[in-house]
């Protein structure tokens, strides 16, 4: 009964939503307030209703409901309780469910805290929220509805897939689409700017802060992601140019570039027209990610012909959406005031470069995705783009970036100096220099080009340490007024230096790992040893366990270095019983910030077995700057200025106000 | 990620765990062998969703490494050795498609775009920068501003 009413609550949420997308809608275009105040009722209880709707699955796989469908297909009643819950969102439809949580959980957040913006804005931000949360809710009635129930319902479930029965799925999917939808408010922002046909720099004050929070848990989702990946699989790689990562992937680096422009349109008010695009063209790419991810159109072009609905119902959500606001967008576009004058370099300037390549790089990946796919469909011709492809191209775009990072903050607003700038950051660049010939001293070997490469993020790491450094004044005025002006500096401030810095740890582990990785693919009977990373490994035997719905043989390691035992490292392989399906989990010990990492393969048949042992050196500042630049973005998004409802105006100066009046 | 992670467990249905690389395919001499594994990190597993022969564990990459190593072993160039896997298997074997009429908006987009992006840029600016926003001030709005800021108000702008 209980499944029924998540059923029908879940169409109720489809009426809620038709409800807000309509009824304000019509308010703004009638100026009727009576109208337009549906709007934030209607979105508080549609996400109500949604977790409502929501509860009632997650208590069918917890209680093991196996009489509904999605449950049977995807739990197990022997499963720590942590899988159960989190098996909700471990296939098709649950995610979908989840999608739409999120969705309405971000518009009942616009509704609430959006109380100082101006009612027309929010009347039209929650209906085009509505709109998507329509066909979201739509899709998932008409095509993956998660409620279907069986008879007579089986005894036991067939079991969540062992690779998802990890802590992984519990926080990675959440994070992604916290970040994917995210952005779905940055587009509601464009649409309803434009169809208001005004834009100002209130507009970008409140676009900012959505921005850097889906920015933010988009990192941390992805960087999660990898993470789980790597440990996961067992075979030591921690990005794999997948294009289910790259799905996620472009959304990312079509907001960074949307956090950039938004900064230049908030305080000098230019590439308003830009802005707008980059917030559509975000969120479209999260929506056709969803859609390369969802329709299973990348696994195969005939995908299509076993389950066609569901991808065909995606693809024309992506076409309404995507083809409306882009006419939309070409329609309004004109009509749009340009702003603010910049010269070439300048802060502004450095913002658009980084808006070029960073575009310039999504629409790369983009390519790379789609190509194959457009190629058979047109040519019938089957080629492949992979990792290599990526690599080569991915990589040499970044490079300018990279350089540039550091200039970014250091020049000044409306008209900078890159000389002055370039001075300033003599001794980053040594810093840089000088750390990549210590290492390659102490080291030896290995290609120039990964010098250069951790000389490159070094210098990013310094070049964001020296903005704080020449804000605060440091060496130009005493240290206590240097400290107090370094702690009165604004969040963004910092969050920009973090971000900039996080990214240059990240380049480093990149490069280190890459390059100074070592593996060893050997045969071990008990008493062997094997040597990696400065450690040797000695094999001690194979052990029997099990586990609540598994059974798995370990191999036991013992670690020591200079005939001194360090550690001990166990690596399994676990076969699953409901699925028969067998995986690796790989032993991992961290030092420092590098981890050795044993998986284990076949046994021989002289009683030996296969082990595969990688030192991964530096590999965790990837992630470290993957949570160091979200750290960046949290910081920024809590800056005073940014917060939401913070009060502003107030010390604006009457010139700036009769000048802006000029305008 | 999560894709990757079951297409990662299917490929495991098919073959049980076994690695990549075994011991028994590694070539004697490092160099040769170092080679080998960079050719086989741009050949794809044919059976695999987007995976190379040197990730892989199935049998057909399997197959594959051995080839390329005998290829390598008996004398022939990187080059050599890739064109001997594509006459057998078709360019679908490539990760980094090659450079031909078909591929050649591949590779060209991430330059068209970098290009004509950054030429849109400059030409902007520049058009931006010699045209003035707005109007110009009234009168009254420049006496405003000269009692406000001080006389030289308008010469600064």
């Amino acid at each position: 009964m209980i499944i029924e009413l998540g059923h029908y609550v879940l169409v109720l949420v489809l009426a809620t939503a038709i409800i807000q997308s309509l009824l304000p809608l019509a308010g703004t275009l009638r100026n009727d307030p009576a109208l337009m105040a549906v709007a934030p009722p209607a979105a508080v209880s549609g996400f109500l209703l949604t977790v409502f709707s929501f509860g009632v699955l997650t208590l069918a796989y917890v209680t093991s409901d196996f009489s509904v469908l999605n449950v049977w297909e995807n739990s197990h009643s022997m499963q720590p309780l942590i899988y159960k819950f989190s098996g909700v969102w471990g296939n098709h439809e649950g995610s979908m469910m989840l999608w739409l949580i999120i969705l309405t959980f971000f518009s009942a957040l616009v509704a609430s805290f959006g109380t100082n913006l101006p009612e027309r804005l929010r009347a039209n931000v929650l209906a085009v929220q509505g709109w998507i949360t329509a066909a979201f809710a739509l899709f998932i009635l008409l095509t993956s509805n998660p409620f279907l129930r069986l008879d007579p319902a089986p005894g036991e479930g067939k079991d969540l897939n062992p690779i998802l029965q990890d802590v992984g799925l519990a926080i990675h999917p959440p994070l992604l689409y916290l970040g994917y939808v995210g952005f779905s408010v940055c587009f509601s922002f464009a649409i309803a700017a434009l169809i208001d046909g005004r834009i100002d720099a209130a507009w970008a004050r409140w676009v900012r802060p959505w921005a850097l929070a889906a920015w933010s848990f988009l990192t941390a989702g992805i960087a999660m992601g990898s993470y789980w990946a790597y440990y996961e699989l067992g075979w030591g790689g921690w990005w794999f140019w997948d294009p289910v990562e790259n799905a996620s992937f472009m959304p990312w680096l079509a907001g960074t570039a949307l956090l950039h422009s938004a900064l230049v349109m908030e305080k000098r008010e230019a590439l308003k027209i830009w802005t707008v695009l980059l917030a559509i063209l975000t969120f479209s790419l999260s929506l056709l990610g969803t859609f390369l991810v969802r329709s299973g159109v990348l696994t195969s072009v005939h995908a299509f012909a076993t389950d066609p609905t569901r991808g065909v119902f995606i693809l024309a959500i992506l076409v309404i959406f995507i083809g409306g606001a882009l006419s939309l967008f070409a329609f309004r576009a004109p009509t749009l005031k340009a702003g603010g004058l910049f010269a070439p370099i300048s802060r502004e300037g450095a913002l658009v470069f980084n808006n070029l390549i960073l575009t310039t790089a999504a629409a790369t990946v983009l390519t790379g995705t789609l190509y194959p796919l457009v190629l058979e469909a047109l040519t019938g011709e089957k080629i492949s783009v992979g990792a290599p492809f990526f690599n080569l191209t991915f990589g040499l775009l970044m490079v300018p970036l990279l350089l540039a990072v550091p200039f970014g903050p250091l020049l000044a607003w409306k008209r900078g100096d890159l000389l002055a700038a370039g001075q300033r950051l003599f001794a980053a660049v040594g810093v840089g220099l000088v750390i990549a010939a210590i290492v390659q001293w102490a080291h030896g070997g290995g290609p120039v080009l990964a010098y250069f490469g951790l000389a490159l993020g070094f210098y990013m790491m310094a070049g964001a340490v020296t903005d704080l450094v020449l804000r605060a004044g440091v060496g130009k005025v005493t240290a206590s007024v240097a400290r107090k002006r370094l702690f009165g500096l604004p969040g963004s401030a910092f969050g920009t230096a973090l971000a900039h810095f996080g990214l240059g740890v990240t380049v480093i582990g990149i490069v280190a790992v890459t390059t100074f990785e070592t593996e060893h693919v050997v045969e071990m009977k008990p008493g062997t040893t094997v040597e990696a990373g400065g450690f040797v490994l000695t094999f001690d035997g194979m052990r029997q366990g099990r586990g609540p719905n598994y059974t798995e043989e370990s191999g036991h390691f013992t670690v020591a270095r200079g005939g001194v035992r360090v550690t001990d490292i166990w690596s399994s392989k676990r076969v699953y019983t409901a699925r028969r399906m067998p995986t690796t989990e790989a032993g991992i010990r961290t030092f420092g910030l590098s981890q050795l990492y044993v998986s284990l393969g076949d046994p021989m048949n002289d009683g030996g077995i296969v082990v595969r042992v990688w030192w991964k050196p530096m590999i965790l500042c990837i992630w470290l700057g993957g949570i160091i630049m979200m750290a960046g973005g949290a910081v920024s998004l809590f800056d005073r200025r940014l917060r939401i409802g913070a009060p502003q105006g107030a010390r604006r100066p009457k010139a700036a106000a009769i000048l802006e009046a000029a305008e | 990620m999560i894709r990757r992670l079951l297409l990662a467990a299917v490929v495991a249905l098919a073959a049980s765990p076994a690695f990549a690389v075994n011991p028994d395919e590694v070539l004697a001499d490092p160099a040769l062998e170092a080679r080998a594994r960079a050719l086989s990190a741009q050949l794809r597993c044919m059976v695999c969703q987007n995976q190379s022969i040197d990730d892989s564990n199935a049998e057909l990459a399997r197959d594959l490494r051995l080839l390329v190593r005998e290829r390598i072993e008996n004398g022939d160039s990187d080059e050599a050795v890739i064109n001997y896997v594509v006459s057998r298997y078709g360019e679908f074997v490539l990760l980094k498609p090659r450079l031909k009429p078909e591929t050649l908006l591949l590779w060209g987009a991430p330059i068209i775009l970098f290009l004509g992006g950054g030429v849109a840029m400059v030409d902007f600016v520049r058009r931006r920068a010699g045209r003035p926003v707005g109007e110009p001030l009234t009168d009254e709005e420049r006496a405003a501003l000269e009692r406000i800021v001080g006389p030289d108000a308008s010469d600064r702008k």
